[in-house]
């Protein structure tokens, strides 16, 4: 056949002699190069073969000579993570928090591992550096409705806040107009008595009225959780009213929303997510986050 | 097009697409306001619409009786067109989403438009919508060139196109009302799935029985790709899609596999589906406008069979290196390995066939954009072969795996690959279709393939970059044995290679939209070419058969 096809000027091949539409094809031989490179790789895979776990066997399969499996290997690997860990895991897991907080190369430790942990687990809803968002709290200053100690932390994070956990914290906060506690002018009066406890300058002849007509309101609805001071009640969760930090919004119309559809922020729990220990390290590393803050 | 069918034609046409838009209203009354009755008011619409194209020309005159003496042409002109509308959709899907990765507002807080939803549309809008109609317009083309004859069928070619793109139709359409599989690229649910069966079956019949009719000895290579291409999809397509509908009145279903094998089969029919669908299919393209555009023959025919027969044989064992160290057997995963690396010699015999090709060619690659289009395409076709190879070493994909390097790898091969061979096949094939002398202006597919260019190299590096980053940010670990880094800091770090990413989306786009302005332009203002006469079928008889 490859003596029928006319010769290429350039190559100085014969073509096979079959042209289709003006195509042709030159009958050079398969690249000796080529060859070589097809051998290589198929040595290399049957090399591969015999080491490695390979072909099936109906039931079972060629093991390869090296006993390799990856599901072992995953494991052994495992466990030497974990070993490598498990010195500085310990102490966070059984020390007290004062002791560890006292020990400045475990703390070290608690700063890099938690800011990663912090990354993976808590920034999306508190922000990577944990200064928290619009319905979300900042966990860098001094203002906590659950108590910002370690222990108070940890356990804000084993059971969540309005969580599925049996043990949750509950913070609700009930809907006073929606739900028709309170009637409109109420909402009004009581939500302008707490703009002004913040907001002093904010009572003036004009307002003073409502604010009053507000105080009644707020000594006989709100003062059970809210304290008769307004100061809050980190045992429910009822936030101070009188600072200047807002979770939900301190103008005059976030509070009238606050009160007219009442809040149940939704913190997770992490008792089945994260071991005692991370949870005891993102405790310190939170902690350590509003001290760290000036 | 209805003018070069006979009346008989006209009426089948008219009844298939009666029977089709029974099937449509069927599916309205069943699926009510679900997505099944939305689908089945487009199914409606879209036999509605192709109804009246076909009454319009009913009473036209019938076609003379010289009509095997001429090439089928029509249908590759309105697939080129589809091809190129697919395109500037695909594109620029692709770029929405490159951009949202960057800024997710771009979400525009509605369902249709979140990642989750445009990202399918956008896969399958170039995969399928651009890539598919590119496939069955060449096909057609370039199967009756070779084998110089007509179409072996006169309805039946529009039945596949069509048909083809109400599939694309329905499946993009219903990944925007979250309808989907959740298998990639086979997303689209099971009444679409049976659809694409009937008109895929049409179309390897077709194909078939016009190389049946052939005047030519022998199957020109191109064919063998273009038929490994329709056959093994076939094959993927419906063993990936067994499912049971959750009811007949209903859009969703389930698959029949479970567990590692449902993972199993969906990368078999994965990979299977870059190998056939985005590799032989666009081989054939390759195997036919490179030699006919650089005017060389084929530098081995020899070449041309080893590869051949190694892409097909070796590639259907290597889906399971898309599931390295996961729940798939150790042994599993070995052999996908072994046989991608053994896969790679065929693939650089296919990729090195058309480069030496171009020997004695290579000042018209230096002044020709469009077999330039073609000769970068095979080399960027050995580079992500080569990189897919390597990727599929196990301890090489424990680094590679889940990151962007993947990403970069795909568009390495959809970019620089698919693409590009299409532009060039396409420029090459449009003077020719349409009887131009040449395209409208050379200048604007020299910008185009500038603009394309930079866009792929653009894309690629960047995904390189951000994905070999983020591979070792995930396994950096500190002193003390944990993690070094969280996943939001790998995101942080992707930020300047998503925006350096959408911005060579843009490029690439813009390439296609100059595209199809000069397509526009030749086929409205290019000067005739006089005389293509011999661009006809070989006349009909045992003579020419037997004059070999
Ligand atoms: C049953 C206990 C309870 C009562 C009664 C109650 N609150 Fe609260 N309140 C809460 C809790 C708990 C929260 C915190 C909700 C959260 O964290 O999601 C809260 C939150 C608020 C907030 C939002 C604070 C912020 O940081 O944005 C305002 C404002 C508020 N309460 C006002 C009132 C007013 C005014 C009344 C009386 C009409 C009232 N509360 C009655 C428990 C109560
Ligand atoms: C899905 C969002 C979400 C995630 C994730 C989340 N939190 Fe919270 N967190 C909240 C909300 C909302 C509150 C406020 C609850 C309330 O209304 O009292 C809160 C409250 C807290 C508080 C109490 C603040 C106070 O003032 O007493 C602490 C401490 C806290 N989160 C720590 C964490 C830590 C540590 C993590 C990561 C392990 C985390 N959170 C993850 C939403 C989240
Ligand atoms: C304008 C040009 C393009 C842009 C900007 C673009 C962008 C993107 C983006 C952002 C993704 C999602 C990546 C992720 O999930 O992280 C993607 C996925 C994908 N694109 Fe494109 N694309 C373009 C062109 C193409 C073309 C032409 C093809 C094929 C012919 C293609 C095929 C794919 C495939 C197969 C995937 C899935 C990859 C995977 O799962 O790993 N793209 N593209």
């Amino acid at each position: 056949m490859s003596e029928t096809g006319e010769r290429d000027p350039v190559s100085g091949r014969r073509t096979t002699g079959h042209e289709w539409n003006g195509i042709t094809e030159l009958d050079t031989p398969v690249p000796r190069g080529v060859l070589m490179f097809l051998i290589v790789t198929h040595v290399f895979a049957v090399l591969w073969w015999v080491l490695m776990p390979a072909w099936p066997l109906g039931t079972s399969y060629t093991q390869g000579l090296l006993g390799i499996d990856q599901r072992a290997t995953v494991e052994r690997e495992l466990v030497a993570a974990t070993a490598r860990r498990a010195d500085w895991m310990a102490r966070i897991e059984t020390a007290g928090f004062d002791a560890i907080r006292a020990d400045a190369a475990l703390m070290d430790v608690v700063r890099s591992t938690g800011a990663r942990l912090f990354g993976d687990n808590c920034a999306a809803c508190h922000g990577v550096d944990g200064t928290g968002r619009a319905n979300y709290p900042d966990l860098t200053d001094a203002d906590w409705q659950w108590g910002g100690g370690p222990e108070a932390i940890a356990e804000t994070m084993r059971v969540g806040v309005n969580a599925p956990h049996p043990e949750s914290r509950i913070a609700q906060m009930p809907a006073f107009g929606r739900d028709g506690m309170l009637d409109r002018s109420a909402v009004r009066s009581v939500a302008a008595y707490v703009y002004a406890l913040g907001n002093p300058g904010y009572s003036t002849a004009d307002t003073i009225d409502t604010i009053e007509a507000g105080r009644e309101v707020f000594l006989t609805t709100c003062a059970a959780c809210h304290g008769e001071d307004g100061t809050g009640e980190p045992a429910i969760g009822a936030p101070n009213l009188t600072d200047d930090y807002w979770l939900y919004g301190g103008d005059l119309q976030s509070i009238v929303t606050s009160v007219h559809g009442g809040r149940q922020g939704h913190m997770p729990t992490w008792d089945e997510r994260l071991t005692d220990a991370q949870i005891r390290l993102l405790a310190l590393y939170v902690h350590d986050l509003g001290i760290a803050e000036p | 097009m209805v003018a070069a069918l006979t009346s008989a034609e006209r009426q089948s046409a008219a009844v298939i697409l009666l029977v089709v838009a029974l099937a449509g209203l069927a599916m309205a009354i069943l699926g009510g306001t679900g997505p099944l009755g939305v689908h089945g008011v487009l199914v409606m619409l879209f036999a509605g619409a192709l109804v009246a194209v076909v009454f319009a020309g009913f009473y036209a005159p019938e076609p003379t009786e010289d009509r095997p003496t001429r090439y089928y042409d029509d249908p590759i002109k309105v697939g080129i067109a589809l091809t190129m509308a697919w395109a500037v959709f695909g594109l620029f899907m692709g770029l929405w989403v490159a951009a949202q990765l960057a800024w997710p507002s771009l979400a525009f807080d509605a369902a249709w438009s979140g990642f989750g939803r445009l990202r399918p549309t956008h896969t399958t809008g170039v995969i399928f919508g651009f890539g598919g109609n590119a496939l069955i317009a060449t096909s057609f083309h370039v199967v009756q060139r070779t084998a110089r004859a007509r179409l072996a069928g006169q309805v039946s070619p529009w039945f596949v196109l069509f048909g083809y793109n109400l599939f694309c139709l329905l499946a993009v359409s219903g990944y925007l009302m979250g309808v989907t599989q959740s298998k990639e690229y086979a997303e689209a649910e099971w009444y679409a799935d049976i659809w694409l069966v009937v008109v895929w079956v049409t179309y390897f019949v077709l194909y078939l029985r016009t190389l049946a009719r052939r005047r030519e000895p022998h199957i020109y290579v191109a064919n063998w790709y273009y038929l490994a291409f329709i056959l093994v999809v076939a094959v993927l397509h419906v063993v990936n899609n067994i499912a049971i509908p959750v009811s007949l009145a209903h859009a969703k279903s389930y698959t029949v596999w479970a567990g590692v094998q449902d993972a199993m089969v969906q990368w078999w029919y994965g990979h299977n589906a870059v190998a056939f669908f985005l590799t032989a299919g666009f081989l054939g393209m390759l195997y036919y406008y490179l030699p006919i555009r650089a005017q060389r023959p084929i530098f081995s025919y020899r070449l041309s069979i080893l590869s051949f027969w190694g892409i097909t044989f070796f590639y259907m064992w290597a889906g399971s290196h898309h599931l390295h160290y996961t729940a798939l057997p150790h042994w599993v995963q070995t052999l996908g390995m072994t046989f991608s690396v053994m896969l790679l010699v065929p693939s650089w015999a296919s990729a090195g066939n058309a480069l030496l090709t171009l020997n004695g060619a290579w000042h018209r690659v230096r002044d020709d954009a469009t077999l330039r289009f073609i000769t970068v395409a095979a080399v960027f076709y050995g580079l992500s072969t080569f990189e897919g190879s390597f990727m599929a070493i196990r301890p090489v994909n424990a680094l590679s795996h889940y990151t962007d390097w993947t990403v970069g790898h795909v568009h390495a091969g959809a970019l620089g690959w698919v693409a590009l061979i299409t532009f060039g096949s396409i420029y090459t094939l449009v003077p020719a279709l349409w009887q131009r002398q040449r395209m409208y202006s050379a200048a604007l597919v020299e910008l185009h393939f500038w603009l394309a260019l930079a866009g792929v190299l653009v894309y690629v590096f960047a995904m390189w970059n951000s994905g070999i980053v983020q591979g070792l940010m995930w396994r950096t670990y500190t002193e003390e044995g944990t993690l070094a880094y969280s996943f939001l800091d790998s995101l942080v770090a992707m930020y300047p290679y998503y925006i350096a990413r959408a911005f060579g989306g843009l490029l690439f786009l813009l390439g296609a939209l100059v595209g199809c302005y000069n397509i526009w332009m030749t086929v409205r203002a290019a000067p005739h070419a006089a005389g293509r006469a011999a661009d006809a079928p070989q006349p009909g008889g045992a003579a020419a058969v037997a004059g070999e």
